[in-house]
């Protein structure tokens, strides 16, 4: 069939192409298809080149670049965690957050790094992915073990998460949980963000108990929502000197407004950190996404109630089958798993985020190298390199 | 943000409401324009009739994306790149999800080649009713033999109808490769500063896409300029691509800048589609498994930094899920509403013996849940409640799920018309409100599996229609 179209088309074309017909004979016969086929098509390209040519091909236009750099007129609010002897606490370092001028690295605005928070709880995690309970099992009796194992694989933060305090897991008494934070400052000496039960009758309850505990130490209390009494978790942070996390569910206009009300209750705005709510990869995270864009380019546009620092459970990753579901079309779990957290990490830091608050030592790793890489001059020139693999 | 009002277009049509378009007024013609549910040749008018002439001309200036649509490839897996109009999806949406091309390289070997290349045009992952898929093939020219090339690229025309890019900075490699099938319209990679003349006069006498290629962005935008000159229409930018620790954050940059002069400043040189190679990610990695990871990273980091094509080694699943998730995400229009009709859906042939699952409207809830339910060939009736579009756990958490909800659930839904029993699954997120709905609604509350992906098993191993408080 092809061998008598490849002569039907020849026929056709003029008798230039017998030349090569006749060098090639042995090529001919040994990769028929492949002479077939370039022989076939050489014909039509004659066409257009005549086409082409008829138009004089105009001057190069002058190629001036500049890097495209706006100015803005908000900036993000910087926020510092920690609190070192200096200051009154006991941190080792502080970590400054947010302090944004422009929206992206290249225009110059930014004065800190995006930075990682390990999840630390207050009790084992059984329920865990494979991936997780591997790494964290062995330290999970033991807050303070957990936050130091956290520590040693490139914490920058700590999160320790009270989540038995809820009436619905083991209701732990906000006393008991005052020992636990003072168990983990003790244990480590990085800066400590504390996340509450989630219960909006005992948070407020809880989160007096630990800011006083863990006064001057300058933590961020995770979080005050509009569900709850916020105005319990201000005093108390304005009182013994702590940062509040501003949590809503994935509205723009629900951030302003609790924000707003933060503001009013008396939290100075250097003391605010914004969570818009981070869904999964594959489960709505462009709703993270373009929520932390629009944060942030609202707040450099000069929308005051919004220029804050934002924070993102990145954790959540993990509730995404696609992380932990043993599924053989899916390839090898323990990698997809990490994988999984830190293309959710970095499209969130990519966005915009401040503070990834992860759980896989390997994602942080990655996401730790991608921040180094984007604060780095390193340059390299070539773009054709890939050509060589 | 300097999008196209629709006052703006609606100047530049004619004015008459005629209707011929199926929108009611011109005004609402120019948003569709603006929204792109409608071309301008939809108006017959203004492409018919000469006294309109100077308008079609500046609607079309108008209502052309400031990125250029490039199609490399032919036929139905012909792949569009491009065509961006805003930097954020926010602003309106993304139209052009990134290709992601796979390379091969004329050293392999025909068969291992084409069985490459099939794998790519085969692949197909199903999730939340689309199917991820992989755009094409890009051929690299490593062996220096135009010969082989030749063979390479003639294998995976043959083999495959996908799209394919040549891959070599040698004109007279390139024309090889060009020559096996015009027609299919392969996109050329790459021209430098050094080959642009020849890769130029290539591009345009057989009307290919290029690819400019430098890592200088003012470099790359003198050759755009010169392969523009050459008669090149269709053009790809490659502000080139190194792993995280040899300038990555760079690379980003550059492609947000070249994106933002396109976008906010109108810089023609920089309208095109932007490429990345994320493969260079095998060059310093010996470690497979970490080289497709890095790969992954990297790639996943220049999609959300506008890259449309991207040309990675690995067709490992655990590497292209993430990268392909991401990129379902990022191009799902935002204008959609998030969640769905809250409502009883009948999945499979339900009938009155069958069970009631229960699931909130969060429009991905909904579809992970339903397709969980399809492919476990479960007939059951979903009863959707109205938690305000969001997913179980934050539903509970802001007691937007709770017993009363259900009940008007119930109610409205009319589900126990449709059912004999009296017993309603609920998911094992909200397990702690089991009683609270029972004794709200008086239906027995059997709490499901946490993850949706077991309830075919959980059915089969428990559901009942009898018992005591079924019917």
């Amino acid at each position: 069939m092809k061998l008598e179209d490849l002569l039907t088309k020849l026929v056709e074309v003029d008798s230039l192409e017998l030349e090569n017909v006749e060098v090639d004979v042995e090529e001919l016969i040994m990769s028929v298809k492949q002479s077939m086929v370039m022989l076939a098509r050489a014909a039509a390209p004659q066409v257009q080149r005549v086409e082409q040519r008829a138009e004089a091909p105009a001057k190069p236009e002058e190629v001036s670049f500049e890097l495209p750099v706006d100015t803005y007129p908000g900036r993000i609010e910087e926020v510092t965690i920690g609190a070192t002897r200096a200051e009154g606490g006991t941190r080792g370092y502080q970590v400054k957050i947010g302090g944004q001028r422009t929206l992206y690295l290249f225009e110059g605005g930014w004065v800190n790094k995006p930075v990682v928070s390990f999840d630390v709880f207050d009790m084992p995690q059984p329920q865990f992915p494979k991936a997780l309970r591997e790494v964290w099992s062995e330290y999970w009796d033991s807050p303070g073990e957990w936050a130091k194992e956290a520590v040693k694989r490139g914490a920058d933060l700590v999160t320790l998460h009270l989540v038995s305090t809820d009436p619905k897991v083991k209701d732990t008494p906000v006393s008991e949980a005052a020992k636990t934070v003072e168990e983990v400052l003790q244990a480590v000496d990085v800066p400590l963000v504390i996340g509450g039960s989630g219960n909006p009758e005992k948070d407020p309850v809880l989160f007096e108990k630990v800011a006083e505990v863990a006064e001057n130490e300058r933590c961020l209390l995770a979080s005050a929502n509009l569900d709850l009494d916020h105005e319990r978790i201000v005093r108390a942070a304005v009182k013994h000197n702590h940062n509040v996390l501003s949590w809503v569910s994935l509205d723009i206009n629900d951030q302003k407004t609790l924000n707003r009300l933060l503001l009013k209750e008396g939290l100075p705005r250097d003391r605010m950190v914004q969570d818009p709510t981070t869904a999964a990869l594959g489960y709505g995270l462009e709703y993270t996404y373009t929520m932390i864009e629009r944060l942030k380019i609202s707040g450099l546009k000069g929308e005051s109630e919004l220029a804050f620092p934002v924070s993102c459970g990145v954790t959540n990753a993990w509730a995404a089958r696609e992380a932990w579901m043993n599924v053989q079309e899916w390839g090898p779990r323990e990698y997809r798993g990490p994988l999984w957290e830190t293309v959710n990490a970095l499209a969130v830091m990519l966005a915009g985020a401040d503070i990834m608050m992860m759980l896989h030592p390997a994602a942080v790793q990655a996401v730790r190298e991608l921040i180094d890489s984007l604060f780095s001059d390193a340059e390299d020139a070539s773009t054709l390199e890939w050509l060589k693999v | 943000m300097p999008r196209v009002s629709p006052l703006e277009v609606y100047r530049n049509l004619p004015g008459t409401n005629c209707g011929e378009c199926g929108e009611g007024t011109c005004m609402a013609f120019a948003s569709a324009l603006i929204e792109r549910r409608k071309s301008y040749e939809d108006c017959k008018p203004l492409v018919t009739e000469p006294k309109y002439a100077e308008k079609l001309e500046k609607l079309i200036e108008l209502v052309t994306p400031p990125v250029k649509e490039v199609v490399v490839g032919t036929g139905e897996r012909a792949c569009v790149l491009g065509g961006e109009e805003v930097m954020y999806r926010h602003e309106l949406t993304f139209f052009n999800p990134t290709a992601v091309f796979i390379d091969v390289s004329d050293d392999m070997g025909e068969e291992e080649l084409v069985k490459r290349a099939k794998a790519v045009e085969e692949f197909g992952m199903e999730r939340m009713g689309q199917v991820l898929r992989l755009q094409g093939v890009a051929i690299r020219a490593k062996s220096g033999d135009d010969a082989r090339f030749g063979e390479a690229v003639l294998a995976v025309a043959e083999s495959t109808s996908l799209p394919y890019m040549l891959c070599s900075t040698q004109p007279e490699m390139i024309e090889v490769g060009v020559e096996v099938a015009p027609e299919r319209r392969p996109l050329i990679y790459a021209a430098t500063s050094e080959n642009v003349e020849e890769m130029g006069e290539l591009g345009a006498r057989y009307s290919l896409p290029v690819v400019a290629s430098d890592a200088s962005p003012q470099r790359l935008l003198e050759i755009v300029s010169r392969l523009r000159s050459a008669g090149v229409e269709d053009i790809v930018l490659d502000p080139g691509t190194a792993p995280p620790g040899r300038g990555l954050g760079r690379c980003l940059e550059r492609m947000a800048a070249l994106r933002r002069l396109a976008i906010e400043r109108g810089q023609r040189l920089a309208g095109y589609p932007i490429m990345g190679t994320p493969m260079v990610a095998w060059l310093d990695e010996e470690d497979e498994v970490r080289a497709a990871v890095k790969e992954c990273i990297i790639a996943s980091a220049q999609l959300l930094r506008h890259a449309d094509l991207l040309v990675l080694h690995s067709l490992e699943m655990f590497s292209l899920l993430p990268l392909l998730t991401l990129r379902q995400n990022i191009y799902t229009d935002p204008r959609v509403p998030i969640q769905v009709d809250a409502k009883l859906y009948e999945i499979g042939k339900p009938d009155e013996k069958s069970p009631v699952l229960l699931t909130t409207n969060f429009a991905l809830t909904y579809y992970t849940v339903a397709s969980d339910i399809e492919a476990g060939k479960v007939n059951c009736y979903l009863l959707v409640v109205d938690t305000e579009g969001l997913a179980v756990e934050p539903a509970m958490a802001g007691a937007k799920l709770t017993g009363s909800v259900v009940k008007e659930a119930i109610d409205t839904s009319g589900v126990a018309k449709k059912v004999r029993h009296r017993k309603l699954i609920i998911p094992g997120m909200a397990a702690r409100i089991s009683g609270e709905i029972e004794d709200v609604t008086g239906w027995k509350v059997i709490v499901g599996p946490v993850d949706s992906s077991r309830i075919p098993a959980f059915i089969q191993e428990k559901w009942s229609p009898n018992g005591d408080s079924g019917g």
